[in-house]
């Protein structure tokens, strides 16, 4: 492709930003409809209790208020309830135990911040005022906090589940992989808990709900990654209107990180109680503490993990058994996560022969958990990477060349579980980076440290996921609800100008800019003629949202596919003009062009006569330039890399600085490397906070979320962050074969790769073997004074 | 947040007046402790007494012998100020590192010393170099100010005019802050006057700042890390909380004091 200023491969600064950065954004929250209250929602103060009664009667009189509902209400208007839209089937065949979601507690709330009830009113005030004067009796019951207890618990989350247990699902040979072990030269067993994670976008999540009496439609503007999907799950699961009855937009939206996939009981509580309050539009907000509470969590695995490793130091099995915390209810796409999203990433880089994953998905009496940035990626690649790094040092070999011994080297590449890696070179990856970090001074570094009362460690991930989500036949097979394909319209306009219209959705990626970079290049236009229109459902026809990394491989793709359309078409109008054979007309950089001729038109003046329709047979080719697409990929794309870490480990309080950060990532061509590059800065931010900072804390015996606020709940600042200097970025390239932009996704590669690659550093430097996460001064101070004892 | 009368008396007279007449009244400073409380529904005080309005309520005064700061004096004021950092660096760098550029803008030192937070910074200064606490009534040792958590020796009613520290000969603080909130999840102040007596303030370890006798004992013997090498701190009556354990802050008091003998200055 053409490599012009602006097209593909520049590093465009983001259109979008100046709007944003300016206070130009129009997000949810900005937009005031006409007659709009506002919604208050009463939560369940308690992890898990029976609902005896709520009275109402007091907080209806209070000031301003203009309707109050709780769960009968919902029953009785016949609402459904909230899903999940993948069906996981356990080992022994049984389906999945999906406990009842309604929107509105029904006889039993299930987690502290539950919804119990709404309050709508004329202010924000009065509505929170109102719902504090709601009476509400409460059986409270026994409830259960932490994954590895759940199965043996006394409390009982849902009655479908009298274990708790949502599946037990498997995937791999197990008796190929017992026998691996049992032949294995070394084996290496660890524990592994992967903390739970509160996403916290810098918008919290918000809606308006409207609905219309005169056309008997609802309009919902909502804090989505997807709208059509949450058109779809509305109309066809809460049955609240068919799908051209209901307008989903979602605007202008601040960050999402999985959190903002799913649908949620507000939203949907917010349209449906419009109509019953005469159709005033209902507005709510979520503070950043309902935010703590009731948005979908992330990660939570407890894992018993091992890798057989035979006397030549080849991986030759690997043996996992997960718990998956799946908190309270199942959210939009849990079960995935711990599952199709996790266990086919088990075999990381590496040639392993033999692999089996067994998780016990369980009920708790906390928020949802569903994909957080990664999603399964990172708790797979948290145990492969902890596994191997563990595994060589007890065999005492170097780690990258512990690695380099295993890597996959001939592609593509069959794993036992499920992924076929189309491409990838790892070693080179894996030599860029030593090269980049200076691995081979690593030693006269930890000498300098050392002088300054420090410890200096060492830590490496290489890591591989599985993105650009997904073929459609494919995940149908393995439970997914819907097919995983996008869609595209391109609309040029008479003059020449461009709108795409994309089913992907941009909250921060800068969509705006890199799919303008695409029709730059391939039109010959401007990007500033380029408009992209997405998130509002009355003007997308159909389209499947943004995650996992599926919006430049899969969204793209569609887009690209549309622009071939309307190439061929104004191949055929420029020939008719320029009264030439269609195959001999040529497009290259904005100009049509006939093959041995001086003859040419700019593309511009191609689509005004598309248009004009005054010198081509309009029997033979139809007026307009308009085309459309749908895409529905061939497999994932894999994008892989090495990252490198070195921390700082204050010897007197354990005090952990990230020192230096390499990251060196295959993510095929990049549309853009200057976005390329904050998506994987931003990414490896998120895994340093997971790695040693983030950690969501229950109570265990009240329930209670003791991280509810910024306060306690430790957020990456950028002074967790190594020094820009010391955190370098370097990319490798083998260019996805699947779609012909040749790229893979690189969304969510830093959260994914840095966890294991701090946390083997924090190891190496302490000289411990196993540590949880997050790494906290007190954490590793812990188990610092552990070692001293233990030495003692 | 409630609803709430709001009043902004020009005297510390009328201040007084007003909170005694309201069903509920709250003094509020620069508000940054208070005002987050009462967002939360933790507080909701039917009247708020502001006191920044008043005349003379905030300043800072050198003497030879004693750094006067006025009780309406920003965190900012005392961290920008070229006359505190010559005599008292430490009081100086300590306000820097009170919470961000916001919270050092509006949140003041008699809001700190009232509010009494057990993580709060002023406090361990107060203790540390053992400042007196003037009120609209009268003069309180720091000594005898702080009496537990969130609790103080100020009556009903009483307002802080001002906090006067004494110049000691040297100074230090250190602070290793909570890693989420970056209050103090210990803190150490640390002065030692002309005649060599050292003062230990520590704060974020216990419900309440209090000084740490035994290492202002073995400092004003021999002021160096190797005089407290051998002081045991005991865990017992520390905080533990899910960012620290008592055993923890215990260890954190003597690595910062240990710091603290080094930085002395
Ligand atoms: C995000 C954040 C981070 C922070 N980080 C830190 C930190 O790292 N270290 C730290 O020490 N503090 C920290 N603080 C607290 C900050 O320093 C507060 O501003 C301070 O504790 C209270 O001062 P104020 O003037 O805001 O008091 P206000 O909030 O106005 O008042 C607090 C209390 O004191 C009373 N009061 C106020 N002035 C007087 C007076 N003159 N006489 C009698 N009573 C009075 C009020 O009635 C109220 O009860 C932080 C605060 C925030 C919001």
């Amino acid at each position: 492709m053409a490599d012009t200023n602006t097209g593909v491969g520049a590093s465009v600064r983001r259109k979008e930003d100046l709007r944003f950065i300016t206070g130009k954004g129009n997000y949810t929250d900005d937009i005031n409809l006409k007659d709009q209250t506002y919604a208050y929602f009463l939560r369940s103060p308690h992890a898990h209790a029976t609902i005896k009664s709520i009275n109402t009667a007091k907080a209806k009189k209070m000031p301003g208020v203009v309707g109050i509902f709780v769960g009968e209400d919902v029953a009785k208007d016949k609402l459904g309830g909230l899903i999940c839209g993948w069906g996981i089937t356990s080992k022994d065949g049984s389906g999945m135990k999906a406990g009842p979601h309604p929107v509105l507690a029904q006889g039993k709330v299930r987690y502290v911040g539950d919804h119990v009830a709404v309050v709508i009113a004329e202010t924000k005030e009065q509505a929170k005022s109102a719902a504090q004067a709601i009476v509400v009796s409460y059986g409270v019951l026994p409830h259960v906090i932490d994954a590895a207890k759940a199965m043996k618990s006394k409390a009982q989350v849902h009655e479908v589940a009298s274990d708790n247990r949502v599946f037990n699902w498997s995937l791999g040979n197990e008796e190929a992989t017992n026998a691996a072990f049992k032949n294995a030269a070394h084996v290496t067993s660890m524990d592994i808990v992967n903390n739970r994670l509160v996403p916290n976008a810098m918008e919290t999540r918000a809606a308006i709900g409207s609905y219309e009496n005169g056309t008997e439609s609802y309009t919902l503007y909502t804090t989505s990654q997807n709208p059509h999907v949450a058109r779809l799950v509305i109309s066809a699961f809460h049955g609240l209107a068919p799908e051209h009855k209901l307008r989903v937009i979602a605007p202008d939206v601040g960050g999402g990180f999985g959190s903002k996939i799913f649908i949620y009981a507000e939203e949907v509580v917010c349209a449906w109680a419009s109509k019953h309050i005469g159709g005033r539009p209902i507005k709510w907000t979520g503070d950043r503490s309902e935010a703590f509470l009731a948005d979908a969590h992330g990660r939570d695995h407890v894992t018993k993990a091992e890798m057989a490793i035979d006397a030549s130091g080849k991986i030759t099995g690997m043996r996992v058994h997960t718990i998956a915390a799946m908190g309270a209810y199942l959210s939009t796409f849990s079960a995935a996560v711990p599952t199709y999203l996790y266990g086919t990433l088990l075999s990381g880089q590496y040639n392993i022969p033999n692999i089996y994953v067994e998780v016990d998905a369980v009920y708790t009496n906390t928020a949802p958990v569903d994909a957080y940035r990664g999603a399964g990626r990172p708790e797979a690649t948290y145990v492969v990477e902890r596994l191997v790094e563990t595994a060589a040092r007890e065999l005492k070999q170097d780690p990258a060349e512990f690695r380099r011994k295993n890597f996959v080297t001939s592609f593509p590449h069959q794993t036992p579980v499920i992924m076929c890696y189309d491409t990838g070179d790892y070693a080179a990856a894996l030599d860029k980076a030593l090269e980049m970090s200076d691995y081979k001074n690593f030693s006269k570094r930890k000498a300098e440290s050392a002088k300054n009362g420090k410890l200096r460690g060492v830590g490496f991930s290489a890591y591989i996921e599985a993105c650009g989500i997904a073929p459609s036949a494919a995940v149908g097979s393995l439970g997914a609800g819907v097919g995983l394909w996008e869609s595209a319209e391109v609309r040029v306009n008479p003059i020449g100008t461009v709108e795409i219209l994309t089913g992907s959705h941009s909250h921060g990626q800068g969509h705006e800019t890199t799919f303008a970079q695409l029709v730059s290049t391939k039109l010959g236009v401007d990007i500033n003629s380029v408009s992209i229109v997405h998130g509002d459902t009355d003007k997308v026809q159909m389209g499947m949202g943004t995650y996992g990394s599926r919006s430049g491989a899969v969204g793209m793709h569609a887009i690209s596919k549309a622009l071939d359309k309307i190439e061929a078409k104004a191949k055929r109008v420029a020939a008719a003009c320029m009264e030439s054979s269609v195959d001999d007309i040529e497009f290259k950089d904005g100009t049509f062009t006939v093959k041995g001729t001086d003859k040419k038109m700019a593309f511009g003046e191609v689509a005004l006569q598309a248009y004009l329709g005054h010198k081509f047979n309009t029997s033979e080719i139809e007026i307009g330039l308009k085309e459309s697409a749908f895409h529905d990929p061939a497999n994932f794309v894999f994008p892989a890399g090495v990252h490198i870490c070195e921390v700082e480990v204050d010897m007197d309080t354990g005090l952990t600085k990230v020192a230096d950060y390499t990251a060196v990532d295959d993510f095929g061509n990049l549309i853009n490397p200057m976005i390329v590059e904050g998506q994987v800065q931003g990414g490896v931010a998120q895994g340093i906070g997971q790695a040693l900072l983030e950690g969501a804390i229950y109570d265990e015996d009240s329930g209670q979320l003791l991280t509810g606020s910024f306060m306690d709940y430790n957020m990456p600042r950028a002074a967790n962050m190594p020094h820009i200097e010391n955190f370098r970025l370097g990319f490798t390239c083998t260019p996805c074969p699947t779609n012909p932009m040749g790229i893979k996704g690189c969304g969510e590669a830093g959260a994914i790769a840095a966890p294991p690659a701090v946390m083997n550093a924090i190891t190496d430097a302490i000289g411990v073997r196993d540590l949880p996460m997050p790494a906290t001064p007190l954490t590793v101070w812990t188990a610092m004074q552990s070692m001293k004892k233990a030495a003692e | 947040m409630e609803n709430f009368n709001y009043h902004r008396p020009a005297t510390t007279a009328a201040a007084v007046a007003m909170l005694k007449k309201a069903k509920d009244g709250k003094y509020m400073a620069g508000g940054h402790t208070l005002l987050p409380t009462m967002k939360q529904g933790l507080a909701a005080p039917t009247d708020i007494v502001d006191l920044t309005a008043i005349k003379d309520f905030s300043g800072i005064k050198v003497s030879k012998t004693a750094v006067s700061i006025k009780a309406g004096t920003t965190h900012m004021e005392v961290a920008t100020s070229k006359d505190i950092k010559k005599v008292i660096p430490a009081l100086w760098e300590m306000a820097g590192k009170i919470g961000g550029v916001h919270v050092r803008n509006k949140g003041t030192i008699g809001g700190s010393i009232a509010n009494a937070d057990p993580a709060a910074d002023y406090p361990s200064a107060c203790l540390g170099l053992g400042a007196t606490i003037e009120t609209n009534k009268r003069k309180i040792e720091a000594d005898k100010f702080f009496t537990g958590m969130f609790e103080t020796a100020l009556k009903d009613g009483e307002i802080i005019t001002a906090v006067h520290f004494p110049i000691p000969k040297k100074s230090a603080h250190q602070k290793f802050p909570n890693p989420a909130s970056r209050y103090a999840l210990t803190g150490v102040f640390m002065s030692q006057d002309a005649k060599g007596k050292v003062r230990v303030g520590v704060t974020g370890a216990a419900a309440s700042a209090f000084r740490a006798t035994d290492l202002e004992a073995a400092l004003s013997k021999d002021f160096s890390a190797k005089a407290i090498a051998g002081v045991k701190i005991k865990p017992n009556g520390l905080l533990t909380d899910m960012h620290a354990t008592a055993a923890y802050r215990a260890h954190l008091i003597s690595v910062l004091a240990g710091r603290a003998v080094a930085a002395a200055k």
